[in-house]
Formats: structure tokens, C-alpha cells, sequence
């Protein structure tokens, strides 16, 4: 195969946060989740379930950007349920974020003071009852010290921190992987604080750290992020994104 | 048989300056425009309105009729963020209550339960909890003792909704394949107005659709208004997409006032259906 794109890393790299989940829901945010959520299924976690965005359970992994005229309907899921979901915990979603802080704190609802803010943004949508109820992993396709901040304005998804001080009520948060255009962060620095794990290839640990506000933790194993293999590229490439969709959320 | 049929213009009559409105569909799906138009060129004032938002929050805030909004997103769906409401907010024109959008669920479902709150996780460590609402903590009285969100009942002095078909009388019918919250938030309100595509015999819903999409009973209903191409530009499938040309035509009008007073001429004084769709073709 030749050359591997950044989207495809980061494809690759979202989709192996899906390890070990078995039979959940797995609601991607965006395009190029979508695509990791479908590869994860081909490949390594055919138990997972996905939707067609709006409110079947498809059975089948048709390519994103098509009109979904190819689904194979093997559940309903409406909004109504998709709660009973989360509170039950069986879903895995990846939001994308506004600004995310070391602990995981992420924000999507506002920027500057809540009360009257400079930026108003999406909202909390489901953010605050996603992150205490299952697992959570976020898509950030524009690593820069804009996103990645010292404190967030808002919270909307929790983080470690605040999680931690809630104590047992919290013991569903759990926040698996961060996945950025230039690499991939778990939780697993001091007090549960963002660390570099793995590099995409062609970025420099510098390079991420000059992109983020707050001191990275760096794991010992700090690695290149690993190669799709063959199957995942033909996949990502013939099956699921043949338009290149991906790429277009991923900044260079 | 019971006549609730009326017109857009009769709900407005019903509803007051101050009150709390409930609005169903979700983002840029099933929105009842055509009683959001109503009310968007009526004198009403100061409303606080509870909505999974979208152009009907817009078109309200673009227009002065809020005070408030209680929500938990804003959005046009295929344009990610809804422009006239984030216009509101960075201007500080409204005031604002956020919630978790199942936590919106819950304070319905209390409402329509005749609760004071119902416990929740959603909500715990986040803003939500004493920075964006007033929401207070409850203890489990149980073995656990565990501190939860006590959503409160979000209660309605009106909700306004739309359905594909209903009968005069008040029975609704979703065909599309979600209908979102739309009973919750009749079921939360004091007095419940529904639009639809199609107004049929009570003995012609069944050929509409089998008998589980008649989901808005006539109990929880008190208005009926005859509304065909009434979600537009909202979605409202599977009787039409949504309209995005149009959607985009709407959202531009937010950072231009010349062309928001030139929609509100063409599109929000029309207060006829046909008008409204002459208008609409006329583009």
C-alpha cells in the first residue's frame, strides 16, 4: 500500500479505543469517528452497534457520506432511548471539543464567561450525562493551544479531576483515549492528567508540546502510532470513506 | 365528536406575554415553523422558551419575542450552530439555562409526571450543576446513600408541536422516524397545541400508518392547527427533506439586518399556509 495519510492514523487510532468493548452502542460525533467506529466493527469488535444517525441500529457498515440507502435495520433507537442508553452505560461515544484541559475536562458549550460569552458554541448537548454514565473518547482533528488549554471555560464533559472528587457516585466516568492530527493521549499521568502516548508519524513530541497549553505528561513508552494494516487501509479506502471524507477534519 | 380545530393565529390569541413555551422536533427536525412564524410576528413578549433548539429558538430570539431559553443545544443540524441564537447569547439579548440534553428529558418527564424532580447521574461534576442552572443534589434515602442530580420538573404554561396527521380531535400521528420528545412536552403543559401536515377522519388514521405511530393522544392536546408544509424548512420526513437552500437563505439573515427585515416581510407576515408556500416558490 503506499503512503499513509494522517486521517488514516488517526482512523486507526480511534477505532483501537473501541478495544475490549464488546456489545455497545458506539455513538461517533463527526465524520472521521464514524469512519474509526465502522472500521473498529469490521475488524477487531464486530459486536459493536452502530446507528445510521438518526434512529435505526444498522447491522451493516455502509461508506459515511452516502445517504445511508443500504442500511440493514437490525434495531430502533430514537433520541428517547439513546438516554436510557447512556444511563444504562451501554455506550461508548467520541465527541470532539471546543477546549479540553489535562483532566479531561472538555468544553463544548461556550467560550469566555458563560453568562454572556464571546463564543457561543453547540451547547452541552449530552456531554455532562455521557461522561458520569460510560465511556467517553474524544476526535480532536485541530491540535492547538486554542483547544488544548490550561483551564476550560465551560465544562460540559468531566474530567478526571472533578470525577474523582465526586467518589463513588463517578465510578462509570472513565475517559479512554484522546485522539489529535498530530497524536494519541490516555489519562495515565500523575493524578490522571493527559499523556503523550503515541506520535503520528512525521510529528515531533515538540511539536505537539509547542501546540499545547498545559504540560504534557509523556508515557515512557512513547511510540509511533501503529500501521493500519493492509485490511484496515483497503477498507478505509474502498469501503468505508472512498470520497476521502475523513481527511477534510483533519488539519495537516 | 370534540372540534379543537383552529388557527395559528388563534393559538397566539391563547398564549400571553411571559409565558413558558415548550417547543417539540429537535434541531432542524419536525419544527412546528408555522406557529413559530405566528408567534414571531405577534406582540408577544418576554417568553421563556424550552426547546432541543433550532430555527424556531432562532427565529424567536432574531425577533425579540425571548427572555429566556432553557436548553441544552442549538442547532441547524446540516449548519452546526444555530447563528441567530448564538447572536442572543454573545449579545447578552437573552437569558440562559443549560442543561444535559437528557437531563431536558428528565425535567420534562417529571412535569409531565407531576413531579418535583427525578435523581439522575447527568449533570454531577459538570457546569450544568451550579454554574449554568440552578439544579440541586439529592440523597439516595436507600442503603447507598449516594448524591444525585435532582432534576427538577420543567413545567409548561404551553407546549406547540407538529405531527404529519391528526384528527380534530387531537389525536396525533408521528410517521417520521423519531418523534423526539414531542409527547413529554404536551404532557408537561398546561395547554398543548398541535399542527400537522394532514387533518383526517378519525377512521382514516389507521390508513395512514399502523396504530403505534399514533403516538399524541387528545387528552394531552387542546388545539389543532391545519398546517401542510408546516415544519418547512425544518425536515419532515417522510413527507419532505429539509429545505437547505431556504435553511441557508435564514441563516444569512443573521449577520444582516437588511435581510432579516426583508425575511420577516416575505416569509414570517404571510399568515396564510398558501401564502406562506407562494412565498416560499417565489424565491
Amino acid at each position: 500500500m503506499s503512503d499513509v495519510a494522517r486521517h488514516e492514523y488517526c482512523a486507526v487510532a480511534l477505532a483501537d479505543a473501541l478495544l475490549g468493548s464488546g456489545e455497545l452502542v458506539v455513538s461517533p460525533i463527526g465524520t472521521l469517528p464514524s469512519i474509526a467506529a465502522r472500521l473498529a466493527k469490521l475488524t477487531n469488535e464486530p459486536g459493536l452497534l452502530l446507528t445510521d444517525g438518526v434512529a435505526t441500529l444498522m447491522a451493516n457498515t455502509p461508506p459515511v457520506g452516502t445517504n445511508n440507502v443500504d442500511v440493514i435495520a437490525e434495531g430502533y433507537l430514537p433520541y428517547r432511548s439513546i438516554f436510557d442508553v447512556v444511563w444504562a452505560g451501554k455506550r461508548h461515544v467520541i465527541m470532539g471539543a471546543g477546549q479540553i484541559d489535562r483532566y479531561g475536562n472538555q468544553n463544548i458549550s461556550a467560550v469566555g464567561a458563560w453568562e454572556k460569552p464571546t463564543a457561543q458554541l453547540l451547547g452541552m448537548r449530552g456531554a455532562p450525562g455521557n461522561t458520569i454514565n460510560h465511556p467517553t473518547s474524544y476526535f480532536i482533528g485541530n491540535h492547538s493551544t486554542r483547544v488544548f488549554v490550561e483551564r476550560v471555560d465551560v465544562v460540559s464533559g468531566v474530567g478526571y479531576d472533578r470525577a474523582r472528587k465526586l467518589g463513588e457516585v463517578a465510578r462509570f466516568h472513565r475517559l479512554v483515549r484522546v485522539v489529535s492530527n498530530l497524536g494519541v493521549f490516555d489519562f495515565g499521568g500523575p493524578d490522571n492528567t493527559m499523556r503523550l502516548c503515541f506520535l503520528h508519524p512525521g510529528v515531533r513530541q515538540a511539536d505537539v508540546e509547542k501546540a499545547t497549553s498545559f504540560e504534557l505528561a509523556i508515557s515512557p513508552e512513547l511510540t509511533h502510532t501503529r500501521e493500519p494494516t493492509t485490511e484496515e487501509l483497503r477498507l478505509l479506502r474502498e469501503v468505508l470513506d472512498p470520497q476521502h471524507l475523513g481527511a477534510q477534519e483533519v488539519s495537516p | 365528536m370534540l372540534d379543537k380545530r383552529m388557527t395559528e393565529d388563534e393559538v397566539v390569541a391563547q398564549l400571553a406575554d411571559g409565558m413558558t413555551l415548550g417547543i417539540g422536533g429537535w434541531a432542524s427536525r419536525r419544527k412546528p415553523m408555522s406557529l413559530v412564524r405566528a408567534i414571531a410576528r405577534s406582540k408577544l413578549r418576554d417568553l421563556t422558551v424550552v426547546s432541543y433548539a433550532g430555527a424556531d429558538v432562532g427565529l424567536l430570539c432574531a425577533l425579540g419575542k425571548v427572555k429566556k431559553v432553557i436548553f441544552a443545544f442549538a442547532s441547524l443540524d446540516s449548519i452546526a450552530l444555530e447563528p441567530h441564537f448564538r447572536a442572543a447569547r454573545q449579545s447578552g439579548a437573552i437569558e440562559a439555562e443549560e442543561y444535559d440534553e437528557g437531563m431536558l428529558q428528565w425535567g420534562l418527564y417529571a412535569a409531565a409526571c407531576r413531579l418535583p424532580f427525578l435523581p439522575t447521574r447527568a449533570g454531577l461534576g459538570s457546569d450544568v450543576f451550579g454554574r449554568t442552572s440552578r439544579i440541586r443534589t439529592v440523597r439516595s434515602p436507600y442503603d447507598d446513600g449516594q448524591e444525585l442530580i435532582a432534576m427538577p420538573a420543567i413545567t409548561l404554561d404551553a407546549a406547540i408541536i407538529h405531527m404529519h396527521c391528526a384528527d380534530k380531535a387531537g389525536n396525533g400521528q408521528c410517521l417520521g422516524p423519531d418523534l423526539y420528545f414531542d409527547d413529554l412536552f404536551c404532557m408537561a403543559a398546561k395547554r398543548r397545541y398541535m399542527s400537522c401536515e394532514k387533518l383526517v377522519e378519525t377512521s382514516e388514521l389507521s390508513a395512514q400508518g399502523p396504530v403505534q405511530t399514533l403516538r399524541i393522544q387528545r387528552m394531552f392536546v387542546d388545539g389543532v392547527v391545519h398546517a401542510p408544509f408546516g415544519a418547512h424548512f425544518t425536515e419532515c420526513p417522510p413527507y419532505y427533506q429539509r429545505d437547505e437552500t431556504f435553511q441557508k437563505l435564514y441563516a444569512a439573515t443573521a449577520k444582516d439586518k437588511a435581510a432579516l427585515a426583508q425575511f420577516v416581510e416575505r416569509y414570517v407576515l404571510p399568515n396564510s399556509a398558501q401564502a406562506y408556500r407562494e412565498a416560499v416558490n417565489a424565491r
